[in-house]
């Protein structure tokens, strides 16, 4: 595994960022938060960013995870951590039983049937109430435990969730430059072409749709165990497409670029309170501000900025000691 | 019949739609031949290929590789089975490093890592330039350094058979002595090559036997010597 600074980089972030501002609403509360929707969008960028298969139901499997959480819990006095490895079980027998069919459509007709996935499943959660409590959503889900130490506070959360993400992240970097990540990038750019290297496409991108469908899982259970109460609106359509906004503003086919996204996606909206009336206005306005003079994602347009500005100064420099020399 | 070819093709046509595109065409490649099928601009030379690969569905037909039936296997497999098809027009995965597309010629050698260290430094060597810009995205290549990475990429894969789709097609005239220079080589260094191409002086100056194809028909089959001196040939491609 190669260049993996940036990784140990954030790491030390992730950690540090609590001792530097303790107790601070920030970091503990919507950082959680925050870091909950970068695994999501790490594992979304897998699927959209590096297969190119846009999906707009990623929410439904973040939903599956957290409602099998939560029931299980709640309804039939589970412990909470056998019920997310049945989340990630159900999800993943779910992903794998549409991604045949699903996948072979392409572009808006992919994106359409992703789309009606996710309505599917936020209509059931809605409609089944005997089970899951229908709009009113279900409480008193239990939080996690382990050997005692229970996490119960902000700071607590924090390193769980900050543990976790960068989990996601490593497994992500690491499958990236694997032989199944570069046939994942090859089918991004010619499913033709990468059957011609001999890649099995239907294979590759239904491991990959049922891989970002068990993370997204993950991230459900524990969302839910975290929240304490679930409730349809956390799973619905418009935050799957707030997902894809991550994955695209950050930067497709990009690991940090999706935690960029997905972090000031996040942030956004809490710094953009104090505008009250004018908070949505303001918040597209800079959406379609970034994507105008960063149209290939902030994480990758800063790096060509800086990429070009180190350039500049090496030229000057050059440039320099050939006069010197002169 | 027996036969102790490599690829023998027999009755294959294809369809688009409604459009008959291959009649009945066949074909044969004895090991370590080079072959090559001419035609003009929209005689099936392409669709022939995609037919073979299997990522064109044969209508009907019999394409048989190394004795086995190959007409209905999946694209993948047949690669696995060592016939690896270079495309027209190259088709490297342009974003990726000119390394990651190499790695991904070796796709279906993953047992085989020695062999696929050994053969990239061969490729290396053959092609100087591809090491030199290993790391710089393959679609800031010009056309015929992608077409030598399409080639590199190609024996990565082992072949025991090799498609090549118009190699000439987009470059200057200089390179294209180089491209079919190279074919030549991989050739006697042992490598069976199904060449197509509208380049048809080119394709059978290095050819050992030729096919004529015209409108999805093969026309003229013989020695590649004799298609050149043919007046029917030289007329309709040669320009004479």
């Amino acid at each position: 595994m190669r260049r993996l600074g940036g990784f140990y980089l954030l790491a030390v972030a992730v950690a540090a960022l609590p001792f530097i501002f303790p107790d601070n609403y920030f970091v503990t509360v919507v950082g959680v938060s925050a870091g909950l929707h970068a695994i999501l969008a790490v594992s979304l960028n897998l699927l959209m960013g590096y297969a190119g298969q846009i999906s707009l139901g990623h929410a439904a499997f973040f939903g599956m995870g957290a409602y099998t959480s939560a029931i299980l819990t709640t309804r039939y006095g589970w412990n909470p951590w056998p019920t997310i490895l049945v989340g990630l079980a159900f999800t993943g027998v779910i992903a794998y039983i549409v991604a045949r069919p699903i996948l072979k459509l392409k572009g808006h007709y992919l994106a359409m049937a992703t789309l009606g996935l996710g309505i599917i499943v936020h209509i059931v959660i809605v409609q089944m109430g005997w089970l899951t409590g229908g709009p009113d959503g279900l409480g008193s889900i239990p939080t996690l435990s382990l050997f005692g130490w229970t996490v119960d506070t902000d700071l607590r959360w924090y390193a769980v969730i900050g543990t976790l993400l960068m989990l996601v992240i490593w497994l992500a970097l690491n499958l990236i430059d694997s032989r199944s990540g570069r046939a994942l990038r090859a089918l991004h750019g010619s499913e033709v072409a990468a059957e011609m290297m001999g890649i099995d496409t239907a294979a590759t991108k239904t491991g990959v749709f049922v891989l970002a469908a068990l993370i997204a899982s993950l991230a459900g259970s524990v969302f839910a165990h975290q929240q304490a109460f679930v409730s349809p609106g956390s799973f619905d359509f418009f935050f799957s497409i707030e997902l894809v906004t991550m994955v695209v503003l950050g930067g497709m086919a990009s690991t940090y670029g999706a935690v960029l996204g997905a972090i000031i996606l996040t942030f956004l909206p809490e710094l953009l309170v104090v505008f009250e009336d004018y908070e949505v206005m303001i918040f597209g306005a800079i959406l379609m501000g970034m994507m105008i003079f960063l149209p290939q994602g902030l994480f990758i347009g800063f790096q060509d900025l800086l990429r070009k500005f180190t350039h500049r100064r090496a030229v000057t420099k050059k440039e320099e000691s050939s006069h010197g020399v002169a | 019949m027996p036969s102790n070819a490599l690829l023998q093709v027999t009755g294959l046509t294809a369809h688009y739609g409604p459009i008959q595109a291959l009649h009945e065409i066949a074909l044969e490649v004895n090991p370590g031949e080079l072959v090559a099928m001419v035609g003009a601009n929209g005689a099936g030379k392409t669709t022939l290929l995609h037919t073979l690969s299997n990522v064109h569905k044969a209508t009907s037909g019999q394409v048989i590789f190394d004795g086995q039936e190959i007409t209905r296997t999946a694209p993948h497999k047949i690669v696995q089975a060592g016939i690896c098809h270079i495309p027209e027009g190259r088709q490297v995965f342009a974003p990726l490093s000119v390394e990651d597309n190499l790695l991904l010629g070796s796709f279906t050698q993953r047992k085989n890592k020695a062999w696929v260290a050994e053969e990239t430094d061969r490729i290396y060597t053959l092609f100087p330039i591809l090491k030199e810009k290993r790391r710089q995205a393959a679609g800031t290549l010009s056309g015929g350094q992608q077409q030598m990475l399409a080639m590199g990429r190609a024996l990565l894969g082992r072949p025991k058979l090799l498609l090549l789709d118009e190699p000439s097609m987009g470059l200057a005239p200089l390179l294209v002595a180089e491209i079919f220079r190279v074919v030549r080589e991989l050739n006697e260094k042992g490598v069976t090559i199904l060449l197509v191409e509208q380049n048809a002086k080119a394709a059978l100056g290095i050819a050992d036997r030729g096919y004529v194809l015209e409108t999805g028909r093969v026309v003229l089959s013989a020695d590649a010597d004799t298609l050149l001196a043919d007046e029917a040939v030289q007329k309709a491609y040669l320009g004479h």
